[in-house]
């Protein structure tokens, strides 16, 4: 298996001269006397799909809300489209935060407005807009997500929890950002929604050349679709690169991550269908 | 690298060429340039509307993002409609997967039925008043429920949770003190300025101690303590069964064979009923001691003889009618609180809502309240 996957934009091995699109370096996030990142340090290129894994409890979310300046950082520096984030006003965050869509694990869709203005929402804010083109964009948004226009008047309470996933990936794609944070998308969809929902950011990624940043539990989403793979142990990084580079570490933690009952099961599966294309079994009706 | 500095314009420029009109769009077609945007996505339209052949040069456009290309393709669409024949060039590869997502499709607004106004209003009228009765049967089987509860735990008294009552009782009892003896002073000492003043007009003045002490003992203590606790205790148990409710915590008590009225409700209201008489009394103490003082100050009534007049005109039956009322507003407070709590529905709109509405509620029952029971002293000359 070579570490083209099927959406990778061009090389998939990085090369040293592409455009790093984040860069943490040395830094350091703890909350009262527990440090979390001790030094941690991190690239991600430009039009990539970074898979980030880690324990439960290891910080992965933590790091994408410091990325993000949800949560205070006690050292280093984080870069995001080349600017230092620490010392940007609030003008130029504000034009970094517009760069952005973000997908929070349980899609934090305002509870009081339907899925339709929930995507509206960031359009309507920052850009001068007419009705009918917000409308418009708004549907095109939830067609590229494979949302029905049923669901476009509904509120978030009446989705269920696959559709909550969607909207949620619509509203941060409503301003056609460069960059996309995913924190576990697929975690609570059943296999076959998982399946597509992998796809289909992969599709986006490649039709509006963003870059994820993608947490994830889901070892096919890391076969599937991330160009690199960074995994989060004792507050660093502990390995990134291509899936193979992880697979064929000897770290303990990554061997029993990889390897174990669930992994271990999965990547056997991966080798020995290699050269075909995976299939899902045909259904008997 | 700046998004102002990076930033050019989306523009139409239009050339008329042997074979018809050429438009060569440059810049940036995405949404940052947001009503310049949508304008040169018209202008598209208006340029090309009467001719007949139409190439739309892409060569120079910069940057593409979906609403860049969705007002590319609705322009497309818009002169195929109008028979001008539209040709797309120099499209690069990225642009072109990009413009194949965001074809042109009609969005039709989902079909809304259209209400005769009057048939509306009627309509409106008969749900309201619907809702309402539904409301009141909603009431009482609450009460019901929680009556039937109330005899469970009295047989069963090993299951009954008094480390939550307990705890209910400091939060709504004894951390409510503080703010009831402020308000009960202030007001104790109002009625006290004012009955000196109106009451020296006919030369009455000491009969302001009897104005206070039945004024404050039997209505205002009472129904100032309940309005306060209304509030603050009641807001907050809707609020916090309203968030349980919206986190599944209800439900997940309910499959575990619990009854969510012994377990949360059954603590808050009996915390309520036993807070609410005791808040009463102090309450009643710091109306009594600010008219006290205000009598003093203004109307050189000694506290010796405030003391003497107020044992002449109140009796134990005046002290003991608001504190009978006690109990009763407390559990008129604290089932409209429960009870709207449970009605929370998924959005954080609802819960706003039922905390307003259990507010307001529990408020307009405790006056209602107060004025049954004036009626009903007054009938058996209590």
């Amino acid at each position: 298996m070579t570490s083209t996957s099927t959406y990778a934009n061009g090389a998939a091995q990085p090369r040293p001269n592409r455009d790093v699109i984040i860069s943490v370096r040395d830094l350091v996030v703890g909350f009262g006397d527990k440090t979390i990142m001790k030094g941690l340090n991190l690239d991600v290129y430009r039009g990539e799909v970074l898979g980030f894994v880690g324990g439960s409890g290891q910080g992965k979310s933590v790091l994408t809300r410091a990325i993000l300046g949800l949560v205070p950082t006690r050292g280093g520096a984080i870069r995001i489209f080349g600017q230092d984030r620490d010392a940007l006003g609030p003008i130029e965050r504000r034009a970094l935060e517009q760069r952005w869509g973000v997908l929070f694990q349980n899609g934090a869709l305002f509870s009081g407005l339907t899925v339709k203005q929930n995507i509206q929402m960031p359009m309507r804010e920052t850009r001068e807009l007419s009705q009918r083109l917000m409308d418009e964009l708004a549907m095109l948004k939830l067609e590229l997500v494979g949302l029905g226009s049923d669901a476009a008047d509904k509120f978030p309470s009446e989705l269920s929890g696959g559709m909550v996933k969607r909207a949620a990936l619509a509203r941060a794609l409503a301003l056609d950002p460069e960059l996309v944070f995913l924190d576990e998308p697929t975690s609570g969809l059943d296999p076959i929604s998982a399946a597509d929902f992998d796809e289909l950011i992969g599709t986006l990624q490649q039709t509006l050349g963003l870059t994820v940043f993608m947490v994830t539990h889901d070892l096919d989403s890391l076969y599937s679709i991330c160009d690199r793979v960074a995994a989060l142990a004792e507050g660093r990084v502990i390995a990134s690169g291509p899936l193979e580079t992880l697979l064929a570490s000897d770290h303990p933690w990554l061997k029993a991550y990889f390897h174990g009952v669930r992994g271990g099961r999965l990547s056997a599966a991966r080798i020995e269908h290699k050269d075909e294309e995976w299939k899902p079994a045909p259904t008997t009706p | 690298m700046t998004v102002a500095a990076m930033q050019r314009l989306p523009t139409v420029t239009r050339q008329a060429s042997a074979e018809g009109v050429r438009l060569s769009l440059s810049g940036d077609w995405t949404l940052v340039a947001s009503q310049r945007l949508e304008n040169e996505g018209r202008r598209i339209i208006d340029e090309a509307r009467r001719d007949r052949m139409v190439a739309i040069d892409l060569s120079a456009v910069s940057q593409l993002d979906t609403a860049g290309a969705w007002l590319i393709n609705r322009a497309r669409h818009d002169l195929a409609r109008r028979d001008v024949a539209v040709a797309l060039e120099h499209v690069r590869p990225e642009y072109s997967t990009l413009l194949e997502e965001a074809h042109y499709r009609a969005f039709e607004p989902p079909a809304r039925p259209r209400l005769n106004l009057v048939f509306a209003l009627l309509s409106d009228l008969g749900e309201s008043a619907v809702d309402a009765l539904r409301e009141f049967y909603r009431g009482v089987s609450f009460l019901g429920e929680f009556m039937a509860s109330m005899i469970y735990v009295a047989t069963h008294p090993q299951r009954f949770r008094f480390t939550s009552l307990v705890a209910q009782i400091e939060l709504i009892g004894f951390r409510s003190v503080p703010i009831i003896v402020l308000i009960n002073v202030l007001v104790g000492g109002i009625v006290a300025q004012q009955g000196i003043f109106q009451l020296l007009k006919f030369g009455a003045s000491s009969y302001t101690v009897s104005l206070i002490g039945i004024l404050v003992l039997r209505e205002l203590g009472v129904l100032l303590t309940s309005i306060m606790i209304a509030g603050r205790s009641g807001s907050a148990i809707t609020a916090e069964l309203g968030s349980m409710k919206m986190r599944e915590e209800i439900d997940a008590l309910l499959v575990m064979g619990l009854s969510p009225i012994e377990v949360l409700i059954a603590p808050r209201v009996l915390g309520l009923i036993i807070s609410l008489p005791i808040l009463t009394f102090i309450a009643d103490m710091a109306a009594l001691f600010g008219g006290m003082v205000v009598s003093w100050w203004y109307g050189g009534i000694s506290p010796v003889a405030f003391a003497s007049l107020l044992k002449d005109a109140i009796a134990l039956h005046t002290f003991m009618v608001g504190i009978i009322k006690a109990p009763f507003m407390a559990l008129v407070i604290g089932l409209i609180a429960s009870m709207d709590g449970l009605a929370t529905k998924g959005s954080a709109e609802s819960l706003g809502r039922q905390v307003t509405s259990s507010v307001v509620k529990s408020i307009f029952m405790v006056i209602v309240m107060d004025g049954l029971f004036a009626i009903f002293f007054a009938s058996i000359d209590y």
